[in-house]
């Protein structure tokens, strides 16, 4: 049973999306939750990847996600029509939404693509939703255009300050922080690094802050135990207990250790697949 | 042994003349092996099985008792006896045939059951010679009889069509004997898999050098055969609960075989340093994700050891152990607070790692993983322990020694000392009971506390063998069709 690409775009110079078949995963798949996919059975490795948005009745799910390394260039060098092999899910617990009342969404770089379907489901919740987008300069900047109309305001900040305000997301999160009327939740998703040092700033002002953890998986079912991070110093695996978790109280820094944990091999891979790619003229 | 007197013995078996003493006398076959030092730097596997000449001299070493007590020790009772004679007759077909009415997994069981403990423990041969090692090699001649026919491998009948729907939850073991019993009954029977391909532990857990994947693929070929249908990548508890599938989907009855869950850790400081692993996650990337082909095709990567210490005693612990010593790792220590004797594992596992060259550190435990700056695994932190009184499990209870603190230095740590139910089905399937390790709760015909749901294997048992495993998946699957033969007729007759 495997999965047709209905479409694929180009969101960034190195983020694409694409909606694909699997009806069952449409209809069960709720905020926060992830799937897994291999291109082919044989010799591709499952990585896990969010469900940005679903459409049960067409049966279809989107999913976003950043060239890194091999399977994703991979996945990027695919086109409508094509087929993935194995698409699985919803995994991990879907997000706990409610009305916190004032709900900042914090999102770095890919990070905007998980955080789309919770902050609109907490728009739906009877939130007032600020959002803060961040992303390295304004060619990387992803989804404004969809948060647009669920934010009651939309800070937008790049590194190199080519588009909207010149910061890193903490700083307008800060001053939120600081009003008088500091916001009642948090959720922040992005690379460890962002989630480490907005958690710090919530912390400092006691927002409590969820964010959601994109660990290396294989099983994603709570099997093998490769995606665990340390929470409050205990062990939890990010597929079954997570993916998200108060972000007061995750390691991140050993998290941040653990994602390298094949950088070498991955980039050997990379580079291997470019030069295939090269030698085929396909590149 | 002379050809001549083989010669003779084959005649004698043909006329019906061999008597037991002529069976004492003929020596147990060995089966032959990869040498250690070779097959250390393959996957391909280790032992590889009888010839037609072994494997005929070993079936006349069975009595032929007519009590047959060795199918007393087979949880799905082989007819042993019978399939033998016909090896030592040179019928291999029609002992295959035999196996496989009790057994569509010859040529996996064959290989992994420990019939040490099972069959070849109640072998009057080796009760003879007061030796289990003795005893008739049933096992080698079921995986003799199961490779001999690979590619014939005919399915068993299947009865009239009932139009019942049946789910079977998990494609181990356990839930390969479930669904080929219930559709023999004729019943429509679909087996839902979460990973990208069937077998279970047969495929993620066990290496290749042990049971090679092709062999697994062969034997669950008989049940798409058969017409059962297989789908992978259905999480249920996520894709669909039991209730839907119940409630929704039509299905009359469902037997959960999802196995063992999640990897227990020690508790001890530096367990999620990189370059420790549990043996699921080290096992899953060197079999199903093939990353001993990393570079050469496959995408998933493992740690590029040097040194590696396993920690644990049990058959997953020397697959683990054997695993990074074929991935290249110089060194390769088994750590476990007991002895030798009260190790979990086969003897024959055991066996294999010490002959690999796999050292043994007896009477250690890990306290703490010591790591770099990086947070990478640089050594282990062991106390040394001793053992005193008999525990629960029966086994004498290892006790630390004060102040033995010693260090091993290793870039890798494998942790296999087992695992934990995995709570999925228990937070998704309400009504369905649990004892406090979250293990479902069975009677003896497997039936659960919810009507029409049956279960077993690792989620019952705590852990288990595969062919414990198919022991419960028969059991429930008898369950399952008695329980359908009653039910009222709720669903439709097929058109």
């Amino acid at each position: 049973m495997s999965h047709k690409i209905v479409s694929k775009s180009k969101l960034s110079e190195n983020v694409f999306t694409a909606e694909i078949e699997a009806s069952l995963i449409a209809q069960a798949g709720k905020p926060g939750q992830f799937v897994v996919i291999s291109i082919n059975s044989e010799y591709s490795e499952r990585i896990p990847l969010t469900i940005a948005d679903a459409d049960p009745e067409k049966g279809t799910i989107r999913l976003i996600w950043q060239r890194v390394g091999k399977t994703t260039a991979e996945l990027a060098d695919m086109k409508a029509g094509e087929k993935i092999a194995n698409v699985v899910g919803p995994l991990g617990k879907p997000t706990h939404l409610k009305n916190f009342g004032t709900v900042v969404c914090v999102g770095g770089g890919i990070g905007n693509a998980p955080l789309l379907p919770i902050a609109k489901a907490l728009k739906k919740a009877g939130n007032k939703i600020i959002s803060i987008l961040g992303a390295r300069s304004k060619d990387l900047l992803i989804l404004e255009d969809e948060f647009t109309p669920i934010s009651n305001e939309l800070i937008v900040t790049t590194d190199d300050g080519s588009y909207g305000r010149k910061a890193l997301v903490t700083e307008p999160l800060k001053e939120l922080c600081q009003r008088d009327q500091k916001p009642d939740q948090a959720f922040v998703i992005g690379p460890a690094i962002m989630m480490k040092y907005c958690c710090e700033v919530t912390k400092q002002f006691n927002v409590p802050t969820q964010v959601s953890l994109n660990t290396i998986m294989v099983d994603a079912t709570g099997m093998c135990g490769g995606c665990r991070v340390e929470i409050e110093g205990k062990p939890k695996f990010v597929c079954v207990d997570g993916p998200e978790f108060d972000g007061h109280k995750v390691n991140f820094d050993l998290m941040m250790k653990r994602l390298d944990a094949y950088k070498d091999q991955e980039k050997k891979a990379y580079e291997q697949y470019k030069k295939h790619r090269c030698k085929i003229g396909l590149a | 042994m002379t050809e001549k007197e083989r010669q003779q013995l084959l005649k004698k078996q043909k006329t019906g003349e061999l008597k037991p003493a002529d069976r004492y006398k003929i020596p147990p076959q060995d089966m032959p092996e990869q040498d250690p030092v070779e097959r250390t730097s393959n996957v391909n596997e280790v032992a590889t099985g009888y010839t037609e000449t072994h494997a005929r001299l070993e079936a006349m070493r069975c009595l032929q008792c007519k009590n047959a007590p060795c199918i007393e020790g087979c949880p799905v009772q082989i007819r042993i006896q019978d399939f033998i004679a016909a090896i030592a007759d040179g019928d291999f077909k029609k002992a295959l045939v035999i196996i496989r009415e009790n057994s569509l997994l010859p040529a996996v069981c064959g290989r992994v059951c420990p019939q040490e403990v099972q069959c070849q423990q109640k072998c009057t041969v080796g009760l003879k010679f007061k030796d289990v090692g003795k005893a008739v090699s049933i096992g080698r001649l079921e995986r003799f009889a199961a490779d001999i026919d690979q590619n014939e491998g005919g399915a068993p009948a299947v009865a009239p069509e009932t139009g019942i729907k049946v789910a079977i939850i998990g494609s181990g073991p356990g839930g390969i004997v479930a669904a080929a019993d219930t559709r023999k009954a004729g019943h429509d029977v679909t087996i839902f898999e979460a990973f990208h391909k069937p077998g279970g532990v047969m495929v993620y857990g066990i290496p290749e050098f042990r049971l090679p994947k092709a062999i697994v693929q062969k034997e669950i070929d008989v049940l798409t055969k058969m017409g059962v249908k297989i789908v992978c990548n259905f999480i249920v508890g996520r894709t669909r609960t039991i209730e839907q599938l119940m409630k929704e989907d039509g299905f009359e009855a469902v037997y959960i075989g999802v196995g063992a869950g999640l990897p227990r850790f020690m508790g001890i400081e530096g367990e999620s340093l990189v370059g420790v692993y549990s043996a699921n996650e080290y096992l899953t990337r060197a079999n199903l994700m093939k990353a001993y082909d990393f570079g050469k095709g496959a995408d998933t990567p493992i740690a590029l050891s040097k040194k590696v210490a396993v920690i644990g005693g049990g058959n997953v612990t020397m697959d683990s152990a054997r695993t990074a010593l074929r991935l290249g790792a110089e060194k390769v220590y088994l750590v476990y607070r007991r002895t030798e004797k009260e190790m979990p594992a086969r003897i024959e596992e055991v066996h294999h790692a010490k002959e690999e060259g796999i050292e043994f550190h007896i009477l250690q435990s890990p306290k703490r993983i010591i790591g770099d700056q990086n947070s990478h695994v640089t050594a282990i932190e062991c106390l040394k322990y001793r053992l005193g009184e008999l525990d629960e499990s029966g086994r004498c209870r290892p006790i630390p020694i004060e102040g033995s603190e010693f260090q091993l230095d290793v870039d890798t740590v494998i942790i296999a000392i087992g695992n934990i139910a995995n709570p999925l089905i228990r937070q998704t399937t309400p009504g369905l009971q649990f004892n406090k390790w979250g293990n479902i709760i069975v009677d003896e015909n497997c039936k659960t506390s919810l009507q029409g749901v049956y279960a077993g294997g690792d989620i019952v048992l705590g852990a288990a063998t595969v062919i414990l495993a198919m022991g419960q998946g028969r059991i429930a699957a008898a369950a399952i069709n008695k329980y359908l033969e009653k039910k009222p007729k709720s669903h439709k007759k097929p058109g």
